[in-house]
């Protein structure tokens, strides 16, 4: 009961002296909201096609209008909501993880393998993330695992590597040197011991905001990647993938099928970026006050 | 200078040569056979002796270190193999529409540093005022807007007032400068805009540090006028900065390109990367991705030059 009363108390003094990564916040968790309940935030099907709608205007039936296949635009982008946060979450998660590992690996360890694993590093962030996401998706093909292509994922997690283990490296180094890690090597605790007992702790917090982050550049990924055909496929709703190919003719007829799922796009890497800022501030004691 | 420049060079060969090898690595590692996915995704019937004839004339039966070797002889002397989808040579088709691509490029980033330098100088001497807050809103929705998704509201509004749509094949800029110029600031426009974002982000927080020196005070004690402090002793240290974000950004720039060439019918180098990655032509594929992480690269390091040149300290 304690720690939910400070948690919550937490909890609001974040929404107090962050008011902008708050707001970040709750944009996120009616992203999610929507994600996780789109069978009731919408009584549309995301695929279901009805030719006597087509490319109709916003009206009370279809909020958002409709697109060239008559499918209600509003429903599309909360199903699509799903995709983005699963494929940019999923993604991020396994990028930073793997990174990090590296990293504090990296670190720890120094010398010659530090040398090696920063030059190799040095190498892959010379490639656009863009070219790096789309040669793993030319080369790999697809592996659908629950309605999610892992091979996408997969794509997008790559370039997050490096810049993940770039910046938990450097966190790992400024902890290394601390007397509380020499006293417990000096006390004979094993290498897995002292990195999970006191480096891991110390890095969580660049490792939160790299999360955040990276789940917005995961979710702009995967909103190129569909565009240019590569991503998400017809029929899933994608945001992407909703302004690929067949919108483009429809500039006259139905701006709105630019409009809305862009917007979706925007507004969900802004409240990312928004709280991973805020929650990048909040954790560092230097701006505390 | 020059012995702190020569070792930047030389510390590039090492750097391309991993990107080489790492590019080889990275299109060879697909499981199964690059012909044979070609192939087969081509639908129709292929004889197993088929693929091995095709296999035979693109070379990849030969051991993989032969293939690396032959790939850097063939990079060297600019014979970089032929499409595996037009037959054409790989240079011709990269040559013939790398051009474009550079020029928006250059016109994003020219477009970018004009809009940003004072749009972060007025952020920076207008702290904390309305107009301040109205120009941080603009650099993060900057951050968050997806380059093909401005470019094509950029396209529905001058669709909607001016009647304007992506024309079917752009004027070359020697035939017709300011036609050219005209067609291809709204493409500049959409890549470009990120860049802005970043860097009025990063003059605005640098001029705001710069302004509490004590060269500023002293600037200002001797009786120097508030424009020449802001223009003459401010300015010129916190660009300093921004510059090395130019270079860094640059990869978002390659990579936005690649994207929004599709919104705007830009026969560039973008455009021919996706088409031979949805055709799965490896040839292309390997040779572009070389190339784009070659200019990076070179970028960078132009970029850390001029940076040295301009400020001595960081030569070490």
């Amino acid at each position: 009961m304690a720690m939910l009363t400070r948690s919550f108390n937490n909890a609001l003094l974040f929404c107090r002296l962050q008011p902008l990564g708050a707001l970040g916040l709750l944009i996120i968790v009616v992203m999610a909201g929507c994600a996780v309940l789109a069978e009731q935030v919408t009584l549309y099907n995301p695929e279901a096609v009805d030719f006597g709608a087509m490319l109709s205007g916003p009206s009370s039936e279809h909020p958002f209008g409709t697109d060239s296949f008559g499918r209600d635009i509003f429903t599309r982008i909360v199903y699509g909501a799903r995709t983005a946060l699963t494929i940019g979450f999923l993604s991020s998660m396994i990028g930073c993880h793997i990174g990090a590992a590296i990293g504090i690996a990296s670190a720890y360890h120094g010398g010659w393998v530090d040398l090696l694993l920063q030059r190799f590093i040095d190498i892959i962030l010379s490639f656009p993330i863009v070219v790096l996401a789309l040669v793993v998706v030319a080369v790999m093909g697809k592996t659908m695992v629950l309605g999610i292509d892992l091979n996408l994922v997969f794509a997008i997690a790559i370039p997050i590597i490096p810049r993940s283990c770039r910046v938990i490296r450097a966190a790992t180094l400024s902890i290394r040197t601390q007397p509380y890690v020499d006293a417990a090597r000096a006390g004979g605790y094993s290498t897995v011991y002292i990195l999970l007992r006191y480096i891991a702790p110390n890095v969580i917090a660049p490792f939160l905001v790299l999360l955040t982050a990276y789940i917005a550049q995961a979710i702009l990924l995967e909103a190129s990647l569909s565009f240019l055909g590569l991503g998400v496929t017809e029929p899933k709703p994608a945001w992407g993938l909703m302004l690929a190919g067949d919108s483009a003719n429809f500039y006259n007829e139905a701006p709105w099928m630019i409009l809305f799922p862009g917007l979706a796009i925007s507004l969900s890497v802004f409240a990312f970026n928004l709280f991973g800022d805020s929650l990048r501030d909040w954790l560092d004691p230097k701006y505390r006050n | 200078m020059i012995r702190y420049a020569l070792g930047r060079i030389a510390l590039m060969i090492p750097t391309l040569l991993g990107i080489a090898l790492i590019t080889f690595v990275m299109i060879r590692i697909v499981p199964g056979d690059v012909v044979e996915l070609k192939m087969r995704s081509d639908g129709g019937r292929v004889t197993q002796q088929q693929i091995n004839d095709e296999r035979t004339r693109l070379g990849l039966d030969k051991p993989l270190p032969e293939q690396f070797y032959l790939w850097m002889k063939g990079l060297v002397t600019f014979d970089f193999g032929n499409s595996m989808w037009t037959g054409r040579p790989v240079a011709q088709e990269i040559g013939g529409r790398i051009g474009l691509s550079i020029q928006v490029a250059i016109m994003a980033a020219l477009v970018a540093v004009l809009i940003a330098v004072p749009l972060g100088t007025i952020a920076a001497l207008f702290r904390d005022s309305p107009i301040d807050y109205l120009i941080r809103i603009i650099t993060i929705a900057g951050l968050a807007v997806p380059s093909f998704w401005l470019g094509m509201i950029i396209i529905l509004v001058l669709l909607t007032f001016f009647k304007w749509s992506p024309p079917v094949t752009y004027v070359s800029i020697l035939e017709d400068p300011v036609k050219n110029m005209s067609q291809l600031i709204w493409p500049s426009l959409a890549v470009g805009y990120r860049y802005a974002a970043v860097v009025a982000r990063m003059i605005r927080s640098s001029i705001i540090e710069v302004m509490q020196e004590d060269y500023i005070r002293t600037a200002r004690a001797k009786g120097v006028g508030e424009f020449m402090v802001v223009f003459k002793h401010a300015m010129r240290n916190a660009l300093l900065p921004a510059i090395t974000i130019i270079g860094l950004e640059f990869a978002f720039l390659i990579g936005g390109l690649v994207v929004t060439e599709q919104v705007f019918n830009l026969n560039g180098i973008g455009r021919l990367f996706v088409d031979a990655v949805i055709r799965n032509d490896f040839i292309l594929i390997q040779t572009i991705v070389f190339l784009l992480a070659i200019i990076f690269v070179s970028v960078n390091l132009v970029v850390d030059l001029v940076y040295g040149f301009l400020d001595p300290r960081t030569r070490m």
